[in-house]
């Protein structure tokens, strides 16, 4: 059996689903959130670089280079957030994080 | 001639309203002395320029005419001008007005001497006369129905002046409203006289009258004459104004306006403009039998029931009140059973003791630091002789004292007797029958209370010498807390030393009165050829109207029963002795009726119950029907319906809507989720 496209988006398909999931049904931690955006991120990324093969185009490669350095940003200011939220409430349960209630 | 007699009217007609409009604008300004001075000085003007006026049409041989001054409404066939109507009604109505007005603003510059809001008071003085002179010189309803108004006005802010007072501006309100009672029948009639006639100029409506006799109108399938039902609702107005029985109420609590204000609109001048319209539409009524039935009874009914009332109040004023009412009863069945010249005089010469009378009590409450209550006085006449004197001359007058057959008696002799003989003179009818007993009896009672009043104040033991002390607690419901504002601020800063002895008023208030008591002792004598007497026909001129039927005043002088012309004076006598004997010979006697509560006195001391009756039949149920607009009407369906419901949606819905915003991150980021996916399909919809 060769290993084609469609493997690689179902691979992708199923992180992506991971991910989503990962963010709406966790209830304790925020680090749990954090670790789901970059499984979303590499589920893209996935994508990204089997449509280059696929398609022979190098497009999608540079901008997996791209999503990469994004994530590496955002987990930086997201964890920088996460210190900061730790500091000031001493907790990082999701559930307590409702300060934006109306 | 006729030119300058037109400037003349004119400039007495507007003379006082210019003094208000200075004095009412700039008299804060202008300080005391100098609002005083404009207002009485043109006042005064007014005065000499009417009588004037009143000279030359009736000795003089001036012929009626009208001045126009200034167009009001031109619409269609409606038409009506501002102008100025001199016959003999409004020339005689001119002088009665400008002179009791002169004398009572001269009066209150002694009588008001310690009151702070000096400029209003003698501002409105001023704009009362105007409205009053543009009332009695109407040619056209439009303007009759503008100074009625504007008395109304006048008398709604003077009887208010110290409004601080609740009692005073509750009994400002009181007549107010009673009035526009009275004033929604005067609209109704002016509208009906409108629709019959397509006019509302005298000039044009009167000839017309004659003519439309027959005329009815059908309503609810019973027809009315259309002339009756103009005329009653006229007279409707007039009831209002005039104080007569049903509408009256508003009267006896006007006193508690400043007294100078008592005499001038409350006596003298604003309650007779009903009696002076009803004159004035004689050609309507003379065709109105109905009406004219109606005038007479209610006329005659408030003559009696009014003295009945005084001779049990306690209140100097109120005695008068009553008094007043009483004698406009008398002036109302005089025209209503045809002798309209007789209700004018008595409306003239009443004038004149009815103002003493009422300045004479103002000066008796001035002397005794405004202590109104008559069982706090007595022993007075040492103390303020001269008002004693005129007091007396003012009590003989009203009682109509004098000789039969001769010329010689008081004012009110010549025309209460007059109108006491011309109800006699139409004893053939029901109404006349009644209004002659009635006006026999009233005429007992007004003499009883007249001198019941003289007794009380002038006669018997000082009743103010021990209870000097706590009399500003106890006047008439007055709030001693309050004195920089009302007529108290007299009792505290009073220089005559400091026993609290009854002192008598300056020369400024004496003045008026005493020439208003030589107008109470000759104003009958001078003037009863030329109102009632053989000169009457020449007097009146067209002004009058009497039916060709008509012969009540002819007859009047006719009569030959001597018991008709010797009944009032026997009566008068009769109600002299019965006063002296209870108030003077017996004083505990009226003390003991008093006390033993009897239904009858309890009646009448609490006015035939009509206040009371009053508060329940129309006060309580305008109080359930405003309650009923308010609370069901306005609050429960309208604002729930409207603003309020609008507001509670909002409400509701916005509460709705913020349990979406929870707060948690991830909700919002799956309804983002939710929406990127959603807007995916349908783009991917679109392409596909």
């Amino acid at each position: 059996m060769t290993i084609d496209l469609v493997h690689y988006l179902t691979v992708s398909a199923i992180l992506f689903t991971i991910g989503v999931l990962g963010i709406f049904l966790n209830r304790r931690n925020i680090i749990i959130i954090l670790m789901s955006l970059e499984l979303i991120l590499l589920s893209t990324n996935i994508n990204f670089v089997a449509f280059s093969s696929y398609l022979h185009n190098v497009q999608g490669q540079i901008m997996a280079m791209f999503v990469l350095t994004v994530a590496a940003a955002e987990a930086a200011v997201g964890l920088a957030i996460l210190v900061t939220f730790f500091r000031n409430r001493g907790d990082i349960a999701v559930d307590d994080a409702s300060m934006m209630k109306g | 001639m006729l030119s300058d007699m037109s400037t003349v009217v004119t400039l007495a007609v507007f003379a006082p309203i210019v003094g208000a409009a200075i004095v009412g604008g700039f008299g804060r300004w202008l300080g005391n002395i100098p609002s005083q001075a404009i207002t009485t000085g043109l006042l005064f003007v007014a005065c000499a320029l009417s009588w004037f006026t009143f000279i030359q049409h009736t000795w003089g041989g001036m012929e009626d005419f009208t001045v126009t001054v200034l167009p009001f409404i031109n619409i269609d066939t409606f038409h009506s001008a501002w102008s100025i109507r001199i016959d003999a009604l409004s020339s005689t109505m001119l002088i009665v007005v400008t002179t009791v007005s002169s004398l009572v603003h001269l009066y209150s510059w002694g009588y008001m001497s310690e009151d702070p809001s000096r400029p209003r008071f003698f501002a409105y003085l001023s704009l009362f006369t105007f409205a009053m002179l543009m009332l009695v010189t109407a040619a056209d309803f439009m303007q009759l129905f503008f100074g009625w108004e504007g008395v109304g006005l006048a008398s709604y802010l003077l009887i208010g002046f110290w409004f601080q007072k609740e009692s005073a501006s509750s009994a400002a309100i009181k007549a107010f409203v009673v009035n526009r009672v009275g004033d929604f029948g005067f609209a109704l009639g002016i509208m009906t006289v409108y629709w019959q006639f397509g006019t509302i100029n005298f000039h044009e409506l009167f000839p017309m009258i004659a003519s439309h006799q027959g005329q009815t109108w059908e309503f609810l399938g019973q027809s009315f004459s259309a002339l009756d039902l103009a005329a009653f609702l006229l007279f409707i107005g007039a009831m209002g104004k005039s104080a007569q029985f049903f509408l009256h109420t508003w009267l006896p609590d006007a006193m508690e306006g400043p007294t100078p204000v008592s005499a001038l609109i409350h006596a003298a001048t604003m309650v007779t403009a009903g009696v002076y319209m009803v004159c004035l539409l004689s050609p309507l009524f003379e065709y109105a039998p109905v009406a004219k039935m109606i005038v007479a009874y209610i006329g005659a009914i408030t003559a009696i029931f009014a003295a009945s009332i005084g001779f049990t109040q306690n209140d100097i004023k109120r005695v008068i009140a009553y008094s007043t009412c009483s004698q406009l009863g008398y002036m109302f069945f005089a025209a209503g059973v045809g002798a309209y010249q007789a209700a004018m005089f008595h409306l003239f010469t009443h004038a004149f003791f009815k103002a003493l009378l009422f300045l004479g009590a103002g000066s008796v409450i001035h002397g005794m630091h405004h202590e109104q209550d008559m069982r706090k006085m007595g022993g007075l006449w040492k103390y303020l002789p001269i008002t004693y004197g005129v007091m007396t001359i003012g009590t003989i007058a009203i009682t109509g004292l004098g000789i039969p057959e001769t010329q010689f008696g008081f004012a009110g002799f010549f025309s209460k007797d007059a109108i006491i003989e011309s109800a006699w003179a139409a004893h053939n009818t029901p109404q006349g029958l009644f209004a002659f007993i009635m006006g026999i009896a009233a005429a007992l009672l007004t003499s009883f209370y007249s001198w019941r009043l003289i007794a009380m104040t002038f006669h018997g033991k000082k009743h103010w010498e021990h209870a000097h002390d706590d009399h500003h607690e106890v006047i008439d419901g007055h709030d001693a807390s309050e004195p920089a504002h009302d007529d108290h601020a007299h009792d505290d800063h009073h220089g005559h030393g400091h026993d609290h002895k009854p002192h008598e008023s300056p020369w400024v208030m004496l003045v008026p009165i005493g020439l208003l008591a030589v107008g109470a002792v000759f104003a009958g004598v001078a003037f009863a050829p030329y109102f009632i007497g053989g000169h009457a026909h020449e007097f009146w001129g067209h002004a009058i109207f009497t039916a060709p039927t008509n012969h009540i005043m002819h007859e009047a002088h006719e009569i030959e029963n001597m018991w008709v012309k010797l009944a009032p004076l026997a009566v008068t006598l009769i109600g002299m002795a019965l006063a002296w004997y209870y108030y003077i010979a017996k004083p505990n006697l009226p003390k003991k009726l008093a006390a033993n509560d009897g239904p009858i006195y309890n009646f009448l001391y609490h006015k035939w119950y009509f206040d009371e009756i009053y508060q329940v039949i129309f006060v309580k149920s305008a109080k359930i029907l405003g309650d009923f607009f308010w609370k069901v009407l306005d609050v429960k369906i309208i604002d729930n319906l409207g603003p309020n419901g609008a507001a509670w949606t909002a409400l509701k819905s916005a509460k709705n809507l913020v349990k979406t915003q929870t707060g948690y991150v991830y909700h919002y980021a799956f309804a983002m989720f939710l929406g990127v996916v959603g807007l995916l399909t349908y783009v991917f919809w679109l392409v596909h």
